[in-house]
């Protein structure tokens, strides 16, 4: 006896990320999944991005990591209304987890919110959490070559953020080939060359935002 | 990736599936993995093996058939499977491109008595 079955595996956690968007949908929030390896700026970026954006918008921030609230009440302190998700090991956030957490951000209608995944470039890729794009986060201090090894999520993201441009004279970074690699991944890709720390390229980002938030209106 | 957890859910399906339809042993299990899970067949099989003992799914064949990539070109509407890291149409070279397959996760369908 054969019997078709024709079922996603992972179509619980795709279920719940439908539930998300539609609440996000319904509560006016354009969302933005951020993705990055450990360590490439993605909270100091939006610590940064909520500042610049403070008087147009009202950020939050669902901050994931393995354990620890030190990016939450980092963002917190720029400006941002941010919660933490603490996963205990897991190595990416899942829909169920951030549904819980807007729960506790919606009170104050955030009108752009960041769900800051956890510092991983494989795992998050594969998990929708219900968010209207995806932006990937490179700095130059993890190499060149990081869009050739992991090309699922740059292939996926509406946009790249290069961080820590400033750090640029200090390391082998080829600013050239990485932006040249970028395209041929994904020429719909928007990409950002940025550093949170002297405010480089973060007006041409905000600019994006804020059409993102309008289109996705 | 998450092998093990992939199964358990594969499982979690096929075992419902067996126990509505009155199948008591589960011969052949059919998994369709798109390129982008980067899913490793030994890791899958592994954990099917192990997950599977002591439910109707023990000791049954588990195949694994990889779903390619497969692009569509949103200039000229080719489609291609790409080589190497680049998503350039391989006919107008433009970079403006479409997934199209490679996403598949899925239980195709299983076999038993």
């Amino acid at each position: 006896m054969k019997v078709e079955i024709g079922k996603n595996l992972l179509c619980a956690n795709a279920d719940q990320a439908d539930k998300n968007r539609e609440l996000f949908r319904r509560r006016g929030a354009a969302v933005i999944n951020i993705i990055s390896s450990p360590g490439s700026g993605k909270t100091a970026l939006l610590e940064k991005t909520a500042q610049l954006m403070g008087d147009k918008f009202k950020t939050g921030v669902i901050v994931g990591d393995l354990y620890t609230d030190r990016d939450a009440r980092r963002l917190n302190s720029a400006g941002a209304t941010a919660v933490q998700i603490n996963t205990d090991g897991l190595c990416h956030l899942t829909a169920a987890m951030v549904f819980q957490a807007f729960k506790e951000i919606e009170p104050e209608n955030p009108d752009l919110l960041f769900i800051e995944n956890v510092g991983n470039l494989v795992c998050p890729a594969a998990f929708d959490l219900g968010e209207n794009a995806k932006v990937a986060l490179l700095s130059v201090a993890e190499g060149t070559d990081k869009p050739a090894k992991y090309p699922g999520i740059f292939r996926e993201a509406a946009a790249t953020v290069i961080s820590k441009v400033d750090l640029l004279p200090y390391t082998d970074f080829d600013l050239t080939s990485c932006l040249t690699e970028l395209k041929e991944l994904n020429g719909k890709m928007e990409v950002f060359v940025t550093s949170a720390r002297t405010g480089e390229g973060l007006a041409k980002w905000c600019r994006w935002l804020e059409e993102f938030a309008a289109a996705t209106k | 990736m998450h092998e093990v957890s992939l199964i358990q859910a594969l499982l979690d399906m096929v075992n419902k599936s067996a126990a509505e339809n009155g199948v008591t042993k589960v011969n052949l299990v059919k998994l369709v993995v798109g390129e982008m899970h980067g899913a490793v067949p030994d890791a899958l099989e592994f954990a099917f093996e192990v997950l599977t003992e002591g439910t109707v799914c023990a000791g049954a064949k588990l195949e694994v058939e990889k779903k390619l990539f497969l692009f569509r070109c949103d200039e000229c509407g080719r489609e291609f499977n790409p080589t190497g890291l680049s998503r350039r149409c391989p006919g107008c070279r433009t970079n403006v491109t479409t997934l199209v397959a490679g996403r598949e996760l899925y239980v195709d369908y299983y076999e038993g008595d």
